[in-house]
């Protein structure tokens, strides 16, 4: 066991309040971007309305569901845009991108397959190159965290908290080198400052040893993997959000009404939020599968039972339960589209509620939250 | 899913079932129906369809449920019954962990605490409705999985499905044209293409190969299905393992001061739980003698000063009675595997070694006395039982403390849970200990109900104050007791179930065939070629994914590029590793406008019967999809 080191913990802490400020100021620009490209969007759509009247507004949702109607005449693939609902062929990329390619042309920030659009927009680079800013500087923060008391970083709910936000923003920027998920950046960084801020102030705990009970490798493959698949269920779990507003805005908006919610033609259509949300959630479930595992392995090691429903366990094996029905849902008639966003919407719930509450509140073998 | 099966049933010929996966149109009129009950042409209909009762007989009932219970809808809802039923056990106190808390909570909720527990919800986990949602969802799980088995199986000795009539319909679509004097006529492009779909591992079916119109049917991607009902299947097997522990495992405790031995037998445990088919001939006669028990204490952490951080049991173990010895070590996070049962250690505590002799002067009992951890720092109860003490029974009640500190108003505390300052403070009582009856008592309980008090805080004598080395003689001539010294104990769980392994297995199992089913892709591709009157050769293919596959775009780039490399057409549309959907579906088109438009209008003019009529249809889409976007 190696010895505590103080002044790395003294150094881990003050990064941990550096990222966090480098956080705020990425996320104002985020919320800037959101502001500025949405009037810039306004401006083409008002223009575009003005040169083709009507029917200019329904352009920025023709990816969508309600959308098959204008644009199946014009995409082969749409007979399959036309379902999520009830379909045994789930659209595949083609379907997404064709259909997004639409959108793209009057200005999407993402489009269909979410990939990079040509126009630069400045401010959400420079919230990008905050946001990595911030991590790079997070990263320190864990790193000293864990130079500091000589093992990994995730032995109570100060570290798990910390350690999480950076798994959080990690994730968000390994996914942004492939897909322009940008629109997602006020909601990760926001979440990560306020996990941050919570670490510090509601459960600040200095630098120390693991109790003998966590001292196991398990505890770096079982822990790891968890905080892992929960980074992306957390992005999975402000897809399904957004696509659930978005069916709403595109629902309203094919039936003639006002377009209120004009900050989501930032946001992809629903269909394509839901088929990457699936992708992320697949690999996720993965993940989770083998928490449940290593973590049954690992109560097997520790206590002698692989299984005994304490309430961690119950919790891990709700969460898991509700993800595989959120699979379920998506092979099931009638339960795509806004039904399995909502699974995997409580699927998330369920997770912040087993870290938080659970952790807290529910007496169990996992004492170790370190309150 | 019952519905995909059914679907598949009705429709033995290979070509009719991929009349479900046609996008729509055209195609989709000959099997419309078909593929209404799968993709949900009409999902209105279908539900309609579905919910009519059936006026059948018994027999037709029974059918109807049977099919009901197996589709994938009953699935889903099982499956979130199953969530929801599970949390229950999460906030209410559950019997099998915790007994006494139970019987604590429902004495402190007369309200409501019975009626919670006739609905079991003490006993979540082996309660009717926990198991009747399980049993149902592994019922539904295997009513599902046979009949996919079945059909996969017939799936994978069939022929992959026809050739569509229109390609052009597909997700994925594209042409290629060879130019007259390139040598490949289309004989051989369909050859060739065959090749290479069977290098990429494709299952390829050449039909026609002679005719004017040669096409393939290729199919790749059979280990999806196979994946998933791995899994699925591996999730009964787990259950069964889980089961097959419960029958014939057993689990027991038992605490070791430094210096005892356990043996592998019935009376070696402290507390011992069968499984319901538990022999006692199961138990090997192993034995383990602790040597040492060890406890490093953090000394360097802010607020965290005096936790333990590491523990350690130096033990010599004996496989059999006449078994040579074997020194080992015991740790938390590292059990001990002894004759198939696996030893943890989850307690331990300070055991203060006493002798007390009886108002004759014998020894009426001596040895360490297990005191139970209270509070802080090893703050500990010690209750000491002498029923041999003579002339009457004597019994001592007090705590033990490893660094004793009085506070001012009197109140002792332990202020380290190293031995720097040990202190046994008791009260002792004399009368009848009510053990002599048989009946089972708790040796960590006095009751004193019966007893008449001899040292007590309140009383006249006072209480009873030792350190190690010091003695204390009772009043009244009752006898004497001395605190010797201190030794540590521990406590530990000795399990065997003979599931876990086969547990693990199948879960491994679960876990290959999930992966494989989530990331092998199903795809099937449809190659035609023709040759145009000018002597080029005209080459369309078409490609469709059954289930989720967001990479089928990349698949048609990749053999696309493989053909182009094939017959060294310069095809740069290849070379776009992943294009936009509007460019993809008829790459030939927008990456060599002038040559494919005006070859694919040719062929058209050039036979307006011919099949060929797919290339104008698909071009005029595609030029019509450009000038829109
Ligand atoms: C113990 C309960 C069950 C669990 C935990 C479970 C879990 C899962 C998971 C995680 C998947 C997605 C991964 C994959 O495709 O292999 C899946 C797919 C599937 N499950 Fe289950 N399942 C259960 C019971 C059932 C039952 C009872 C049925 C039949 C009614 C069923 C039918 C299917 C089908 C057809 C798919 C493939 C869906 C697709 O095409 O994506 N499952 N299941």
């Amino acid at each position: 066991m190696l010895p505590i080191n103080e002044t790395m913990g003294q150094y881990s802490e003050l990064f941990m309040l550096l990222a966090a400020g480098t956080y705020t100021v990425a996320f104002i620009a985020f919320a800037w971007d959101l502001a500025k490209s949405s009037k810039t969007l306004r401006a083409v759509d008002l223009k575009a309305a003005g040169l083709a009247g009507a029917a200019a507004a329904r352009v920025p949702v023709a990816a969508g569901v309600g959308a098959s109607s204008s644009a199946g005449t014009v995409d082969r693939a749409d007979g399959d845009v036309a379902g999520p609902v009830g379909r045994a062929e789930r659209p595949t990329s083609s379907v997404a991108g064709g259909s997004g390619g639409n959108a793209a042309g009057i200005g999407h920030t993402a489009d269909g397959t979410m990939r990079y659009a040509a126009e630069r927009r400045a401010p959400a680079r420079v919230a990008v190159a905050l946001t990595v800013l911030g991590a790079a500087i997070h990263a320190a923060g864990v790193i000293t965290r864990a130079l500091g008391a000589g093992r990994v970083p995730w032995g109570n709910m100060y570290e798990f908290l910390t350690t999480g936000a950076f798994v959080a923003v990690a994730v968000f920027l390994l996914v942004l080198v492939r897909r322009d998920l940008r629109f997602l950046g006020t909601f990760v960084v926001g979440l990560a400052i306020i996990m941050l801020v919570a670490a510090s102030v509601a459960y600040w705990t200095p630098v120390g040893h693991l109790v003998p009970a966590l001292q196991s490798y398990w505890l770096i493959i079982h822990v790891s993997i968890a905080v892992l698949s929960s980074a992306l269920f957390t992005l999975t779990f402000a897809m399904s959000a957004l696509q659930l507003v978005q069916t709403h805005r595109q629902k309203t908006i094919a039936a003639g009404g006002a377009d209120k919610l004009g900050f989501m033609r930032l946001v992809p259509s629903a269909l394509s939020l839901e088929n990457l949300s699936y992708r992320i959630n697949a690999i996720a479930f993965v993940g989770w599968t083998f928490t449940l595992m290593f973590g049954a392995i690992w109560a097997e090691k520790a206590w002698g039972r692989f299984w005994g429903w304490d309430t961690k366990e119950v919790w891990t094996f709700v969460i898991w339960v509700v993800y595989a029905g959120y699979l379920h849902a998506r092979a099931t008639r009638g339960w795509t589209g806004t039904r399995a966003a909502w699974l995997s919407i409580v699927g998330y719930l369920c997770v912040v509620f087993n870290f938080t509450i659970v952790n807290q509140f529910f007496n169990g073998l996992h004492s170790y939250s370190g309150l | 899913m019952s519905e995909r099966v059914n679907e598949e049933k009705k429709s033995p010929a290979p070509g009719a079932t991929s009349g479900g996966s046609q996008p729509d149109g055209a195609s989709a009129g000959k099997s419309g129906t078909k593929s209404g009950s799968m993709s949900g042409g009409s999902p209105v209909a279908a539900a309609k369809a579905e919910a009519v009762l059936p006026t059948l007989g018994p027999l037709g009932m029974l059918r109807w449920a049977w099919t009901q219970l197996t589709s994938m809808r009953t699935a889903l809802f099982l499956l979130l019954m199953l969530a929801v039923g599970a949390v229950p056990g999460s906030l209410f106190p559950q019997r099998p962990a915790n007994p006494s808390i139970v019987t604590q909570y429902i004495k402190d909720n007369p309200d409501y605490g019975k009626i919670l527990d006739s609905l079991q919800l003490y006993d979540v986990y082996s309660s009717a409705w926990f198991s009747a949602i399980y049993i149902l969802l592994f019922i539904s799980l295997i009513g599902c999985v046979v009949p996919r088995a079945i059909a996969h199986y017939k799936a994978m000795r069939s022929q992959p499905p026809r050739t569509p009539a229109r390609l052009s319909r597909l997700p994925e679509y594209g042409t290629l044209v060879l130019p007259a004097g390139a040598g490949v006529p289309a004989s051989r492009a369909i050859d060739d293409a065959a090749g290479l779909l069977t290098k990429r591992g494709y299952r390829v079916d050449v039909r026609d190969r002679d005719g004017a119109r040669p096409s393939i049917g290729a199919e790749r991607g059979f280990l999806r299905e196979v994946g998933n009902l791995v899994f699925h299947t591996a999730l009964i097997g787990v259950l069964v393992s889980v089961a097959v522990g419960g029958l014939f495992g057993y689990s027991g405790q038992r605490i070791l001061v430094e210096g005892d031995t356990f043996v592998n037998t019935l009376v070696g445990y402290d507390q011992f739980t069968p499984g319901s088919n538990f022999q006692s001939s199961q138990l090997e006669p192993y034995s383990v003698q602790l040597d040492k028990f060890q406890i490093t204490f953090d000394r360097e952490s802010q607020g965290k000063i005096g936790q333990p951080i590491d523990f350690q049991a130096d033990v010599t173990t004996r496989e059999s009675p006449d078994a040579p010895a074997r020194k080992e070590v015991l740790k938390v996070n590292d059990p001990l595997t002894l004759g198939g049962t696996s030893m943890y250690l989850t307690g331990n505590g300070y055991a203060p070694v006493v002798t007390i002799r009886d108002g004759a002067g014998n020894i009426a009992m001596q040895g360490p006395v297990v005191a139970k951890l209270q509070g802080d720092n090893y703050y500990s109860s010690a209750v000491i039982k002498v029923p041999d003490a003579k002339p009457d029974q004597l019994a001592f009640a007090g705590f033990f403390l490893p660094t004793a500190f009085v506070t001012e108003e009197g109140v002792s505390f332990s202020g380290d849970p190293e031995l720097f300052n040990p202190q046994l403070t008791l009260n002792s009582y004399y009368g009848d200990l009510g053990l002599d009856d048989g009946a089972p008592q708790n040796v960590f309980e006095l009751d004193v109900k019966k007893l008449t008090p001899l040292n007590a805080r309140n009383l006249d004598a006072g209480g009873i104050t030792l350190s190690p080395g010091t003695s204390y003689t009772l009043p009244d001539g009752k006898g004497t007791i001395s605190f010797g010294g201190v030794k540590r104990y521990i406590g530990v769980d000795i399990h065997h179930n003979p599931g876990q392994l086969y547990a693990l297995i199948f879960a491994l199992l679960a876990v290959a065939g999930l992966v494989t089913s989530l990331y092998v892709n199903r795809r099937r591709v449809w190659v035609r070629t023709g040759t145009h009157a000018d002597g080029r050769t005209m080459v369309e293919y078409g490609l469709l994914a059954r289930g989720e596959d967001h990479r089928l775009a990349g698949e048609a780039a990749a053999i696309r590029r493989l053909l182009a490399g094939a017959w060294d057409l310069d095809d740069d549309g290849g070379s776009q590793s992943a294009p936009s959907g509007g460019a993809d579906n008829n790459r030939a088109d927008t990456t060599r406008p002038g040559a494919s438009a005006g070859a694919s209008a040719d062929v058209g003019q050039a036979s307006p019967d011919h099949p060929a009529a797919d290339f104008i249809q698909s071009t005029a889409g595609s030029s019509e999809s450009k000038k829109e976007q």
